[in-house]
């Protein structure tokens, strides 16, 4: 019997857990997928907004403008690259600039600090030269950041992981029902039982909530595609762009990543498949149109790859956090569409607390707010460098030649708490493979480590867990040792 | 901080080749970092048979070929370093690399030649659209995996692009065991060598489509299924013709980009076209004491020609070093400007007209040049009974007879330094109608 | 009389050929550039043969297997046989460049030679 079972290992669910790793409770969390951030945590904007878009009352507003002031400093504690970079809202027309007053109002409402709206040409200019020749006006909102989305999610999994909370992988969430005292999960590793369930299943968040509430929820996967250019690129705008959002939300964006990529997208189609990350060819081709009305210049030839992602949108607009009337101890975290990730420590946190109120358990003393973190070689000054390879030299044997990722790196993301198993693991861990030559070079070297590092044989390394396998057979099978 | 007369970035066949005509020019103090276990580069696990015709007078693998010139840099105790990472260097020459037993270090060279090589475009670079399952491999990357470590990625494959790589893998998949299913290429003509298609495909009876290309990938955990459809004269996809080909692997055969990350670092020149430095008859770029050869210039057919450009820049840094030139000031930055000799002219460019995409070199310097100048360029389409033609000023100088030209395959021609003299104003290279 | 188009495959210039035979036999060949393509015409449409590349495996090696060519040409509905053969084959490092892995490969009396040098592990 657990205290609390969080469904789903994404950054809503990480940050449940990494909430309650602050009491002394017995946690565990159930993931589908082999890895923590396999789903809509992966495949995001990894903008920490500011909070000017959100309607004032909801509880995407509270929860954004919460996440927003968080973020700096525990990304700061748990090691999770962040800057803020501030966001501009481009206008090309003065006549419409009540959109941009709009957003203003709301910003004000929702207590975003240091909104401005710009008017000045020149001003304009100056803070983003590379803004496209027909912006007329701006909001700028210099509380508007970036963060890794990945990291950010592992850093808190691993926090939890640190103060005992137990992760289940590969392990699906079929059936759950109430019992006296809790609920009954049946997975497919077998039946759980849970004093309390957090509900942070993505896109899939209604199915759970539907299976204990009458008061029915319903999630729609809105796909949003997205190009990503090369490293260094990251420079070609230093704020993130948005357009005037509308109805289907903030439209696409151009932005620097935390690590000085140029992310541009995303698109949003409402699809039916709750697995429907695939990419489509109309979908790319409006990434690009789109980033190109509001950014002049894009570099589009560096493009090194292009992804999707599913928000999930609930019928009713906002999120859905805490426990229905109907299901006391089943508490939701769904509808977790933009601005999720900025908002899911503060979800987290105060599901913790929520919970942890409910069940009357103790603080953990033995909780640090600081991660250790992983080695990363290119972070590190020359002095550093030398030292860390003369102690240890798996760190000056280069893996990935494009994002400079050495053995031990990648070593380190495969033995860590909550280690990689997979080629994409490694990837969303150390970036090896993420770079423009997009694994070419260094995937079968990682798929070596991989293996010897899990004692497996190459040919059972995984690009994401499943049925993902990397090579299919051996030559010479006559002849094998 | 040691210092070299020559470090040479890359131990593939264009480091090797100039590191062999530098230490030949007597020069001593040489140094070879590759990133690799071995040296040989990219030939390694290229085991098809076609290379050296050129060089050697007889066909070899390409680890044949490669272990001539690997034999040839160890007999003349050429110093190098292995499992070694270059991770910057400057205008001023000095280069940061990283290696297990020497850690992060730093050293000076008096002449920096670039023989990085280049890379596979990836699946990102065409944003193909679709599904981004295990299954999909770069073709460089099936080879590697073939050929140097035993694995076969896939059992039935559809291959994007007929380079000259996809090729060789179409064959090398099927002489495995797997089922090649198709070759696509997005272009209406082939992209590799004429030979390749006999011996790779016809031989095997893969077929050839010609004007295709990828427009959906299925599978969400392995690939599934390649759907593929014709293309338009626009290139794009002609709703209607799309035809699913099930298949777990799909190799990518899409083109090769020279790797200039360090390059560009210095600020030097580069071209657009081939993605490489800018450089004179002399293989210099315009950052003086810095050559480029091999595929990180621009990327050639054959490493015959490689090896013979390879030659050229390691003679020329050679004589560079021998004529001990001062580093460039501190502090100075791009853009540079190629500097003149004392005596020389200011350097003209060489224009390309009529098909012809770009040439290396792209400008020459001395007049006359201490040799005839070699220019390599290619073409942008195919081009059935035309002339390549060379003019020096309004005078043509040359004229040759091509029954076909295609943008797959390097041309050459040689201009006679003596007829390139301080009076000449522009050298043009063009294609001409019969 | 037929006159049968064919690619040269002797090097990568890929000279456009053209062989005039009647019944089996070869009348004239035009089109080649050098002596290989004249030859590699007049075989092609009698008795056309390719030289096969592949690898073996190896043990005690620095890699799994070492890369190996037939050390001619063979005829070419040998090739799958000469793989299959290759499927049986295992060497033990050291290996060098133009060592005779078999003195004989598939029935062809064609040697099958080593093409790369590959240290002991």
């Amino acid at each position: 019997m657990f205290d609390v079972i969080i469904i789903g290992a994404g950054v809503t669910g990480a940050a449940a857990a990494w909430g309650l790793a602050r009491f002394q409770g017995k946690v565990c969390v159930l993931e589908k997928a082999e890895d923590v951030c396999c789903g809509t945590s992966k495949a995001n904007s990894g903008i920490v907004h500011a909070g000017f878009d959100a309607i004032p009352g909801t509880r995407k507003a509270y929860y954004n403008i919460e996440g927003s002031r968080m973020m700096e400093q525990l990304c700061k504690n748990l090691k999770v690259p962040y800057q803020r970079c501030g966001a501009l809202v481009v206008c090309d027309d003065l006549n419409f600039s009540q959109g941009l007053e709009e957003l203003y109002q709301k910003g004000i409402a929702n207590g975003v600090e240091g909104l401005e709206i710009i008017t000045d040409q020149k001003r304009l200019r100056e803070l983003e030269p590379n803004i496209s020749p027909g912006a007329a006006a701006a909001l700028y909102a210099p509380t508007s950041a970036v963060v890794c989305p990945f990291e950010l999610n592992l850093a808190m999994a691993e926090q939890a992981k640190q103060q005992g909370t137990e992760f289940y992988f590969n392990t699906e969430v079929q059936e759950i029902e109430a019992m006296e005292g809790g609920y009954r999960l049946e997975t497919s590793r077998g039946r759980f039982e849970s004093r309390y369930v957090v509900n942070a299943a993505g896109v899939y968040a209604d199915y759970f909530h539907n299976m204990v509430s009458e008061k029915k929820i319903h999630i729609t996967p809105r796909k949003g595609e997205y190009c990503l250019l090369d490293k260094g690129t990251g420079s070609h705008v230093f704020h993130t762009i948005f357009a005037l959002p509308d109805k289907m939300g903030k439209g696409v964006l151009v932005t620097p990543t935390a690590h000085g990529n140029l992310l541009l997208g995303p698109t949003a189609t409402d699809i039916e498949n709750r697995e429907g990350v695939g990419t489509t060819a109309e979908g790319l081709e409006k990434v690009m149109a789109d980033s190109a009305h509001h950014v002049r210049d894009i570099p589009v030839r560096q493009v090194i790859t292009s992804f999707a992602g599913l928000r999930a949108h609930e019928d009713g607009d906002d999120f859905i956090i805490g426990e229905p009337k109907d299901a006391p101890g089943f508490y939701d975290c769904a509808g977790i569409e933009s601005p999720g990730l900025t908002s899911a420590p503060a979800i987290g946190k105060e599901a913790a607390e929520v919970i942890a109120k409910a069940l009357c358990l103790k603080e953990n003393p033995d909780f640090s707010e600081l991660r250790k973190g992983q080695v990363h070689l290119s972070e590190l000054t020359l002095e550093e460098q030398r030292e860390l390879i003369r102690k240890d030299p798996a760190y000056g044997n280069i893996i990935c030649r494009c994002e400079t990722i050495s053995e031990g790196e990648i070593r380190d993301a495969l033995r860590s708490p909550l280690g990689a198993k997979s080629l994409d693991g490694v990837k969303r861990r150390t970036r090896a493979g993420m770079g423009r030559c997009q694994g070419g070079f260094c995937s079968p070297r990682v798929m070596e480590l991989i293996a010897r590092e899990r004692g497996i044989s190459q040919e059972e390394v995984t690009k994401a867990g499943g049925n993902s396998k990397v090579i299919l057979a051996v030559t010479k099978e006559g002849t094998r040792e | 901080m040691k210092t070299y007369d020559i470090v040479i970035v890359g131990g593939g066949p264009a480091g090797l080749a100039a590191a062999v005509a530098a230490k030949e020019q007597g020069i001593d103090k040489i140094l070879i970092l590759e990133r690799d276990a071995e040296l040989g580069g990219i030939l390694n696990q290229c085991i098809h048979n076609g290379f050296g015709l050129h060089t050697f007078q007889e066909e070899l693998t390409g680890p044949e070929y490669a272990g001539r010139f690997i034999d040839q840099v160890k007999e003349l105790g050429i110093p190098y370093l292995l499992h070694t990472m270059v991770l910057h260097i400057d205008h001023r020459k000095r280069v940061t690399y990283v290696n297990q037993q020497d850690g992060m270090c730093q050293i000076q060279a008096k002449s920096l030649i670039l023989a990085m090589g280049c890379r596979e475009r990836s699946r990102g670079a065409l944003n193909i659209p679709g599904y981004r399952p295990a299954g999909i491999f770069s073709a460089g990357t099936a080879q590697r995996l073939v050929n140097m470590e035993g694995y076969l990625p896939g059992k039935k494959v559809v291959i994007l692009g007929s380079g000259d790589i996809g090729l060789i893998m179409a064959r090398r998949m099927t002489l495995e065991g797997a089922q090649v299913e198709a070759v696509a290429e997005l272009m209406p003509y082939s992209g590799g060598l004429k030979r390749n298609i006999v011996q790779c495909l016809d031989d095997f009876q893969i077929p050839l489509l010609l004007s295709h290309t990828v427009v959906r990938i299925e599978g969400k955990e392995r690939l599934r299924s390649v759907t593929l459809a014709q293309v338009g004269q626009d290139r794009k996809p002609i709703p209607g013709t799309e035809r699913t080909y099930e298949c777990d692997t799909l190799l990518l055969s899409v083109g090769l980009v020279p790797e200039n990350e360090l390059s560009r670092e210095t600020g030097m020149k580069m071209n657009p076209v081939t993605a490489g430095p800018v450089v004179d008859e002399k293989l210099s770029t315009d950052i003086r004491g810095i050559f480029a050869c091999g595929n990180v210039l621009h990327v050639h057919d054959l490493v015959d020609y490689v090896s013979e450009e390879a030659g050229a820049a390691g003679k020329n840094a050679a004589e560079y070093v021998k004529r001990d030139h001062d580093q460039p000031e501190e502090g100075k930055t791009a853009p540079y400007e190629f500097e003149q000799e004392p005596g020389e002219s200011a350097p003209i460019e060489i224009v390309v007209r009529g098909g012809v995409r770009y040439t290396v070199p792209a400008l020459i310097h001395a007049r006359p040049p201490k040799e005839d100048v070699t220019i390599r360029f290619r073409v942008g389409n195919v081009y059935r009974n035309c002339y390549v033609a060379v003019y020096v000023d309004e005078e043509r100088i040359l004229r040759r007879k091509k029954q076909i030209m295609a943008p797959g395959e390097m041309e050459t021609v040689v201009v006679k330094k003596e007829l390139l003299t301080g009076q000449t104003q522009t050298v043009t290279v063009c294609i001409e109608e019969a | 009389m037929e006159i049968r188009k064919l690619t040269c495959i002797g090097c990568p210039m890929g000279c456009a050929l053209s062989v005039t035979m009647e019944g089996k036999e070869v009348k004239s060949i035009e089109g080649y550039t050098c002596k290989r393509g004249k030859d590699y015409a007049a075989k092609e449409v009698t008795n056309p043969r390719r030289i096969v590349t592949s690898t073996v495996r190896i043990s005690q090696g620095v890699l799994p297997v070492v890369s190996v060519k037939t050390k001619e040409d063979i005829p070419k509905e040998k090739i799958l046989d000469c793989m299959h053969a290759l499927d049986g084959i295992q060497v033990t490092a050291p290996v060098r460049i133009g060592d005779v892995i078999i003195d004989d490969i598939a029935g062809t009396g064609v040697a099958l030679v080593a093409t790369k040098n590959v240290e002991a592990s």
